[in-house]
This record gives C-alpha cells, structure tokens and sequence, in this order.
C-alpha cells in the first residue's frame, strides 16, 4: 500500500515530507550513462577534485539501482531508443540530469544527420546544465539545483490533478 | 638543442628527395602489376600530393595479392581505405592507402566504380583489416563489396535508409517517431 | 564428496555434464566498455565462443559536418573525433589543411604544438591507466590517475581556456602563445609526475593480482597485429617497434629525443594486455622527455603563420598519419577548391583496435574481454566518429 495521498496534510506530514526528501536527496545514485565527451568530465567530477561523493552520490552500473540518469554527451538516435528503454527499466522516483550543449538542444552536432537534437524529445528532463563539455563545477552546480528541486518535493500530499491545474 | 632552428631548409630537401625516389618506384610497382594484370591495372595518376595507380574494380583483389606477397614489395599493411562520391562524373573512387612495414613504403590504389551500381572486389582476405573499413564504405557509401564475408551497416542502425555521404543524400525528417529537426535559436535549421 | 563434472563439446549430449551456448548482451551502457559500445557475447558458462562487437551508438556524422563548415569551422570538431587527446586531432587536420594549402607554420608554432600534444598525450595515457586500473577491479589508481590529469588540466586550461575539447590549434598555427611563466609552471608539474610514474609502477604495474589477470591474456602477434591494422601503442606492444614520430617524422620531432618503448613479454608474452599496459606507462615518461626538451629548445618568432579568413585550398587530396595517443590517425582529406572541404576520412586507431575483438574473442573468458578493451584503450568517438 503507498503512503502517497494517504494521510492528510498537517505539520506532521510536511515534517516527514521534509525527513523522506532529505535523505533521499542526499543519497542520490547515479547511472553511469556516459555517451561522449562529457562523460570524462563526469568521470573527473567523480574524481577526488570535484568528489560527487560527499553529496552522497554513488556510479551505479545498472538503471535498476540508480535515482538519477546523467545524460553526458551526444545522443545519437541508435542510442536514443536505448535511452528510453533505459529510462523505463528505473524505478521511481526518478530523475534526468541532461549534461552538455549536445544532450540539451544537440549542440554541435545539430548539423549531423544521425544525432537526436536533445534528449528531452526522448524522456522527461529535470535540469539542463550548458557548456561543452560543462566543468565538474558547473555539473556539481546543476546537481545541487535538483537537490533543491528534490528538497520541495510533496510525497504524502500530492495536490490533486484539478489543484495543481489551478496552481499552474 | 642549439642549431635547432636552421635545420628547416634541410628537411625540406630530405622531402623532395624522396619524392624523386618514390616516382620511381611508383612506376616500376605499376610495371610489376602490368605483366601480372593486364589492362586492368591504369596508369599512373599524378596529384600534387601523391600519385596513385588506378586498378579495374574486378582486379583489385588479385592486384593486392601480388602487392602483399612480392618479396620486393610486402605491402602487409591496409592503412586507409575511403571512399569518395563524385557525381559530377557518375562515380564513386575507393581509395586504398598501403603500408609496408618492411620497406617503410606507401603506395595508393584507385579504384573507380559506377555510381547507379557500385560494386568492387573486396580485399578483406587479403587484409583483415579491411573487413570493417569495407563495411563502413557500403554502410557510408551504398558501395557493396564482392566477396565479403559479413557486409551489413556498421555505424548506422540496421533499418537506416540511404547511404549519407552521398553527395546527394536527404536527411531524414524523422527516425522511429524522433524528429531530427530542432528549430534553432540562431535561425539556422539544424539538418540543412 | 565430490562431483565429477565431464565436459562435452557437443551440446546436451546425453552422458556428461550438458552445457549449452547462450548469447549474452553487453552495452551499450556498460561501465566497462569506455563509452558506448556494444557486445554480443556467444559464451559457453565463462568461456566465451565469440564476441561481435556492435558500434554506431555514438555516430555523430562527424565526416559530414566536414563537408558542411568550412575548414576552419572543422577545427572544433576534430576535438571530438578523440576527446581524450584532442589537441593530436587538431594538428592531424591543421596538417592536411596546411599541406593542401601550402601554408608554413612557424616554427615556435609547432613547437607550441608538440608540448600540447605530449602534454595531452600524458593526459589520455593517464586515463587509460586509471581506467584499466577500474576495469580489473582496482579502483585507488583511477583517483591516483584523475589527481594528476587535473593536474594537467590546468595547464593546458591556462594554455588556451579548455579542459578537455582544446580547439587549440589553428590553421597554421596555434591560437594562443604560451602564457607567461608557462615552462616554470610545466616543469614543475613533471618534476612532481614522473615519480609518482614510479609509484604507479608499485601501485599497480607489479601488484600480482593485477599481473594474472592480464599476463598472456589476448596475445596478439606483431602479423596479425599488421594485418589487422593496430597501430600506435597496441602495436607496438605485440613487439613492431615503430612510432610514426621518430618512423615517418612530422612537425619538429626530429629535434627531439626520445625512445620508443615496445613490449619485451615481462610476465607473459609480447602482446598481451600487460605489455599494451605497461607500452602506455613508458610513454608518459618519454613525453615527458619531449616535453622538457620542447621548452628548453622553445624557439622565438610568431605562433601563426598569416592564412586567409576565407581560406580555400588548390584542389587536391592528401594522406595525413598522426602519431595520437591512440596511434596512428590517417587522415584523407580531399579539396576542390571550394571554401568548404570535399570529402574527409579518418581511420582511427580504435577503429582498427576493436575490428579484431572479435577474432581474439574464442577461448577468453568473459572477464578477459573487460581486460581485452581495457588494454586497447578503445575510445567509442574514435570508432564510431
């Protein structure tokens, strides 16, 4: 039974709310999906410089155990179809981190004919961090913007479909 | 290190040297193949960079043969195999890039096909290495080689359509409900 | 109590113990196929039958583009040919541009030019280290090796403002001259590398663990290494002793010296995945070398020669071959006339390396293959381009 939607909202809920965003923000494991060049700079912003590490993040090998999906370099559209199986094998919740000019709009090779100009026409995109390649600052940067995005997240409140139309 | 600088003037005619030398060579590596082939093999075509012989598209396989195993020759390295589309003239030149370990030598191979039907022999049983470099002219190119033991697309997805570095090639609209088309901010269509 | 376990070559016959040949799936996302490549892994238990390898997965169409931006415009996407030794594909295509124009580059210029390459050459060597370091199961060197190629990361960010994808070179030159102070801030950094090379040696070169995992693994012959078109370090580890640099010299190597180092057979046989490991680790030494010599020869007079904005090429058509940290890169370039090139080939030194997977795949283990791609130092943009 899921606890989502389950309870109604009250001080209680939000503290938990905030208890369940904490840690799971702070141990965010990311899928080693490196594509291109970009990948090395992720490989370095794991590296003991950088140190993802100490915000609690983990390479996993495999989509099944991973929260976060980096998207490091060139998607090409072979790969693209693969992405999107990749994307479907994790569990929720998840998350896409699109690193580099060419996985947010195809950067540089938006000339070719075999690149997919950006990976949000494939799956869903939470930040988009620019550069080519972005430093390991600017990708630790990105990612602390989706610890924040993480950290406003409503889990045993959801508003309901009408109220969030309302909202936005 | 002090004399480093003037020593420019002298490479310079270490290359023209051997310039020299390699014309030679070039026409008796064409002569050789002359008595063996016949009028499959061309003349000898000068560039500003390199001369290269032309060889028919049936004998290129038997032309390599030879310029493998001639103990004077051993050309036992393929180091470059391209293709090139000219539709001006119809054809598509495959370009074999030889290397002779041994002799420290290189020598290029010129072979002109039709470019409605391009068909060549393929020389992967002459060099292994040409398997993969065969293959990604056909995946590249359209040009299909005869004899190949395993000619499908290497670097593009199986169900592709055309062959992209033709010169006249259109580049899809969209690929298994991708679109490959991004409206860019500079005003340039991406694709074109 | 024991088990006896007969092994049949026939599948499911009847008597013995039944085995059965599966296809397994490896990549494209796998962490230790150095990018995106693709394995279809024919095995039977451990022992595999046959790898085909797959690529394509990062066909980026970069020949094309060539054709579409002009030949300045093409210098930026030579950096992604090999992002992990971008400023060797910068020279080879400053090379063949150069040639076909007839343009002469200053001396400093290339002087400029081979301290960034040898820098960068140290730079992909140490990845390579680190990364075979992770795909045998150790991972303290790959941090031992990602500390030092920051290192050089700073160097060659404060040479022309880039980390990894340098577009450093020009047409005829470089971008940029060395920065002030530049030999003293190099020089330094090598005086602290090279005997942390030493380090690496006991780290990780002799650990015995690491030699039996690798010794005689994937022999390879300097015949078929020819044949297959190895080149570079890989070659040379399978006992050919040549290096385009010193072999067929281009740019100023011929002012320098150095040794080239080629596979001896230590703990097993010339040309298996230790020797392709260890050629690796020489040649960081020997860069080095170029290095020091480089900067103390360093010649004065500009960093570029004088070529046109809109430079156009007699038509022609050149063979470019490069020593890149991945081996000898041939480049065909074709030109007629226009500002934009005709036709742009590249045979790179990954390509060939992952062609012949396939034929050393029978009889490894699954766990080899790892060892296998590791030690030919495959790059995925260099396949597939």
């Amino acid at each position: 039974m899921s606890l989502v939607n389950s309870v109604p909202e009250m001080v209680l809920t939000t503290k938990v709310d905030q208890l369940l965003n904490w840690t799971r923000k702070s141990s965010l494991w990311y899928m080693l999906f490196g594509l291109a060049c970009c990948a090395i700079e992720l490989m370095q912003t794991g590296g003991p410089r950088a140190d993802l590490d100490r915000f609690g993040m983990a390479p996993r090998a495999t989509p099944r155990t991973s929260d976060l999906m980096i998207v490091a370099g060139t998607l090409t559209l072979k790969m693209a179809l693969r992405t999107k199986l990749l994307y479907e094998q994790m569990p929720e919740p998840k998350y896409v981190v699109s690193m580099g000019s060419c996985s947010n709009c195809g950067g540089l090779f938006q000339l070719a004919y075999s690149v997919c100009d950006g990976v949000d026409k494939v799956i869903p995109v939470d930040v988009y961090v620019p550069g080519c390649p972005p430093r390991p600052e600017a990708l630790t940067d990105g990612l602390i913007l989706l610890q924040k995005k993480m950290s406003e997240e409503k889990w045993l409140v959801r508003p309901s479909a009408e109220e969030a139309a309302l909202l936005s | 290190m002090a004399g480093a600088a003037e020593c420019g003037g002298g490479s310079v005619a270490l290359v023209e040297l051997s310039r020299v030398e390699r014309d030679m060579e070039i026409a008796a590596i064409r002569r050789l193949l002359h008595d063996k082939l016949g009028a499959a093999v061309g003349v000898v075509e000068e560039g500003p960079h390199y001369e290269s012989i032309r060889i028919d598209d049936d004998a290129v396989e038997r032309a390599a043969m030879l310029l493998r195993d001639t103990p004077e020759l051993r050309f036992d390295c393929l180091s470059n195999l391209s293709g090139c589309d000219y539709p001006g003239r119809g054809a598509i030149d495959i370009v074999y890039d030889l290397y002779s370990y041994e002799f420290d030598r290189s020598l290029v191979l010129r072979v002109s096909t039709r470019r409605g039907d391009p068909l060549v022999d393929s020389v992967e049983r002459v060099w292994p290495a040409a398997n993969w470099l065969e293959r990604e002219v056909f995946d590249l190119l359209g040009v299909r080689f005869r004899g190949h033991s395993d000619l499908r697309r290497i670097l593009l997805p199986e169900d592709w359509v055309g062959h992209p570095l033709r010169k006249d090639y259109v580049e899809p609209e969209q690929y298994h409900g991708i679109s490959t088309v991004r409206e860019s901010m500079l005003g340039i269509r991406s694709g074109s | 109590m024991s088990v006896e376990i007969e092994f049949t070559d026939d599948h499911g016959s009847a008597g013995g113990f039944a085995t059965e040949e599966m296809t397994l799936n490896m990549g494209p996302q796998h962490p230790s196929t150095h990018g995106v490549l693709r394995f279809v892994v024919k095995a039977d238990g451990e022992v595999m039958r046959r790898a085909v390898p797959d690529v394509g997965y990062l066909h980026r169409s970069i020949e094309k583009i060539a054709e579409k931006v002009g030949w300045h415009g093409f210098m930026p996407y030579t950096d992604r040919v090999d992002y992990v030794a971008a400023m060797t594909c910068n020279q080879a295509w400053a090379m063949a541009a150069e040639s076909l124009g007839g343009v002469e580059v200053p001396r400093r210029a290339e002087y400029c030019r081979v301290i960034a390459a040898e820098l960068g050459r140290i730079c992909s060597h140490l990845l390579a280290f680190g990364a075979m370091g992770m795909d045998i199961g150790a991972f303290t060197p790959f941090t031992h090796a990602i500390r030092e190629r920051e290192m050089i990361n700073d160097l060659l960010e404060e040479l022309c403002g880039a980390r990894l994808t340098f577009n450093y070179l020009r047409i005829g030159g470089v971008a940029w001259d060395l920065p002030p102070d530049y030999a003293h801030k190099v020089l330094r950094f090598l005086d602290r590398f090279i005997p942390l090379v030493d380090e690496f040696d006991d780290l990780l070169s002799n650990n015995k663990i690491y030699i039996e995992r690798l010794a005689d693994v994937a022999v390879i012959s300097p015949e078929m290494a020819i044949a297959y078109n190895l080149v570079g370090p890989n070659l040379r580890a399978s006992g050919v002793d040549y290096d385009l640099r010193r072999d067929r010299p281009y740019s100023v190597y011929p002012d320098f010296d150095f040794t080239v180092p080629v596979g001896k057979g230590t703990w097993g046989s010339v040309g298996d995945c230790w020797e392709r490991y260890i050629v690796r680790l020489h040649e960081m030494r020997e860069s080095a070398k170029i290095v020091r010599q480089a900067l103390e020869g360093l010649p004065g007079g500009p960093v570029i020669a004088k070529v046109r904005r809109n430079f156009k090429p007699p038509a022609g058509e050149v063979h470019i071959r490069v020593e890149t940290p991945r081996g000898d890169q041939s480049w065909y370039v074709v030109s007629d006339g226009s500002e934009r090139p005709y036709r742009v080939h590249i045979r790179t030194g990954s390509f060939s390396a992952m062609s012949i997977i396939e034929s050393l795949s029978n009889g490894l283990m699954i766990a080899d293959l790892v060892a296998l791609i590791a030690s030919l130092d495959v790059v995925a943009p260099e396949v597939d381009r």
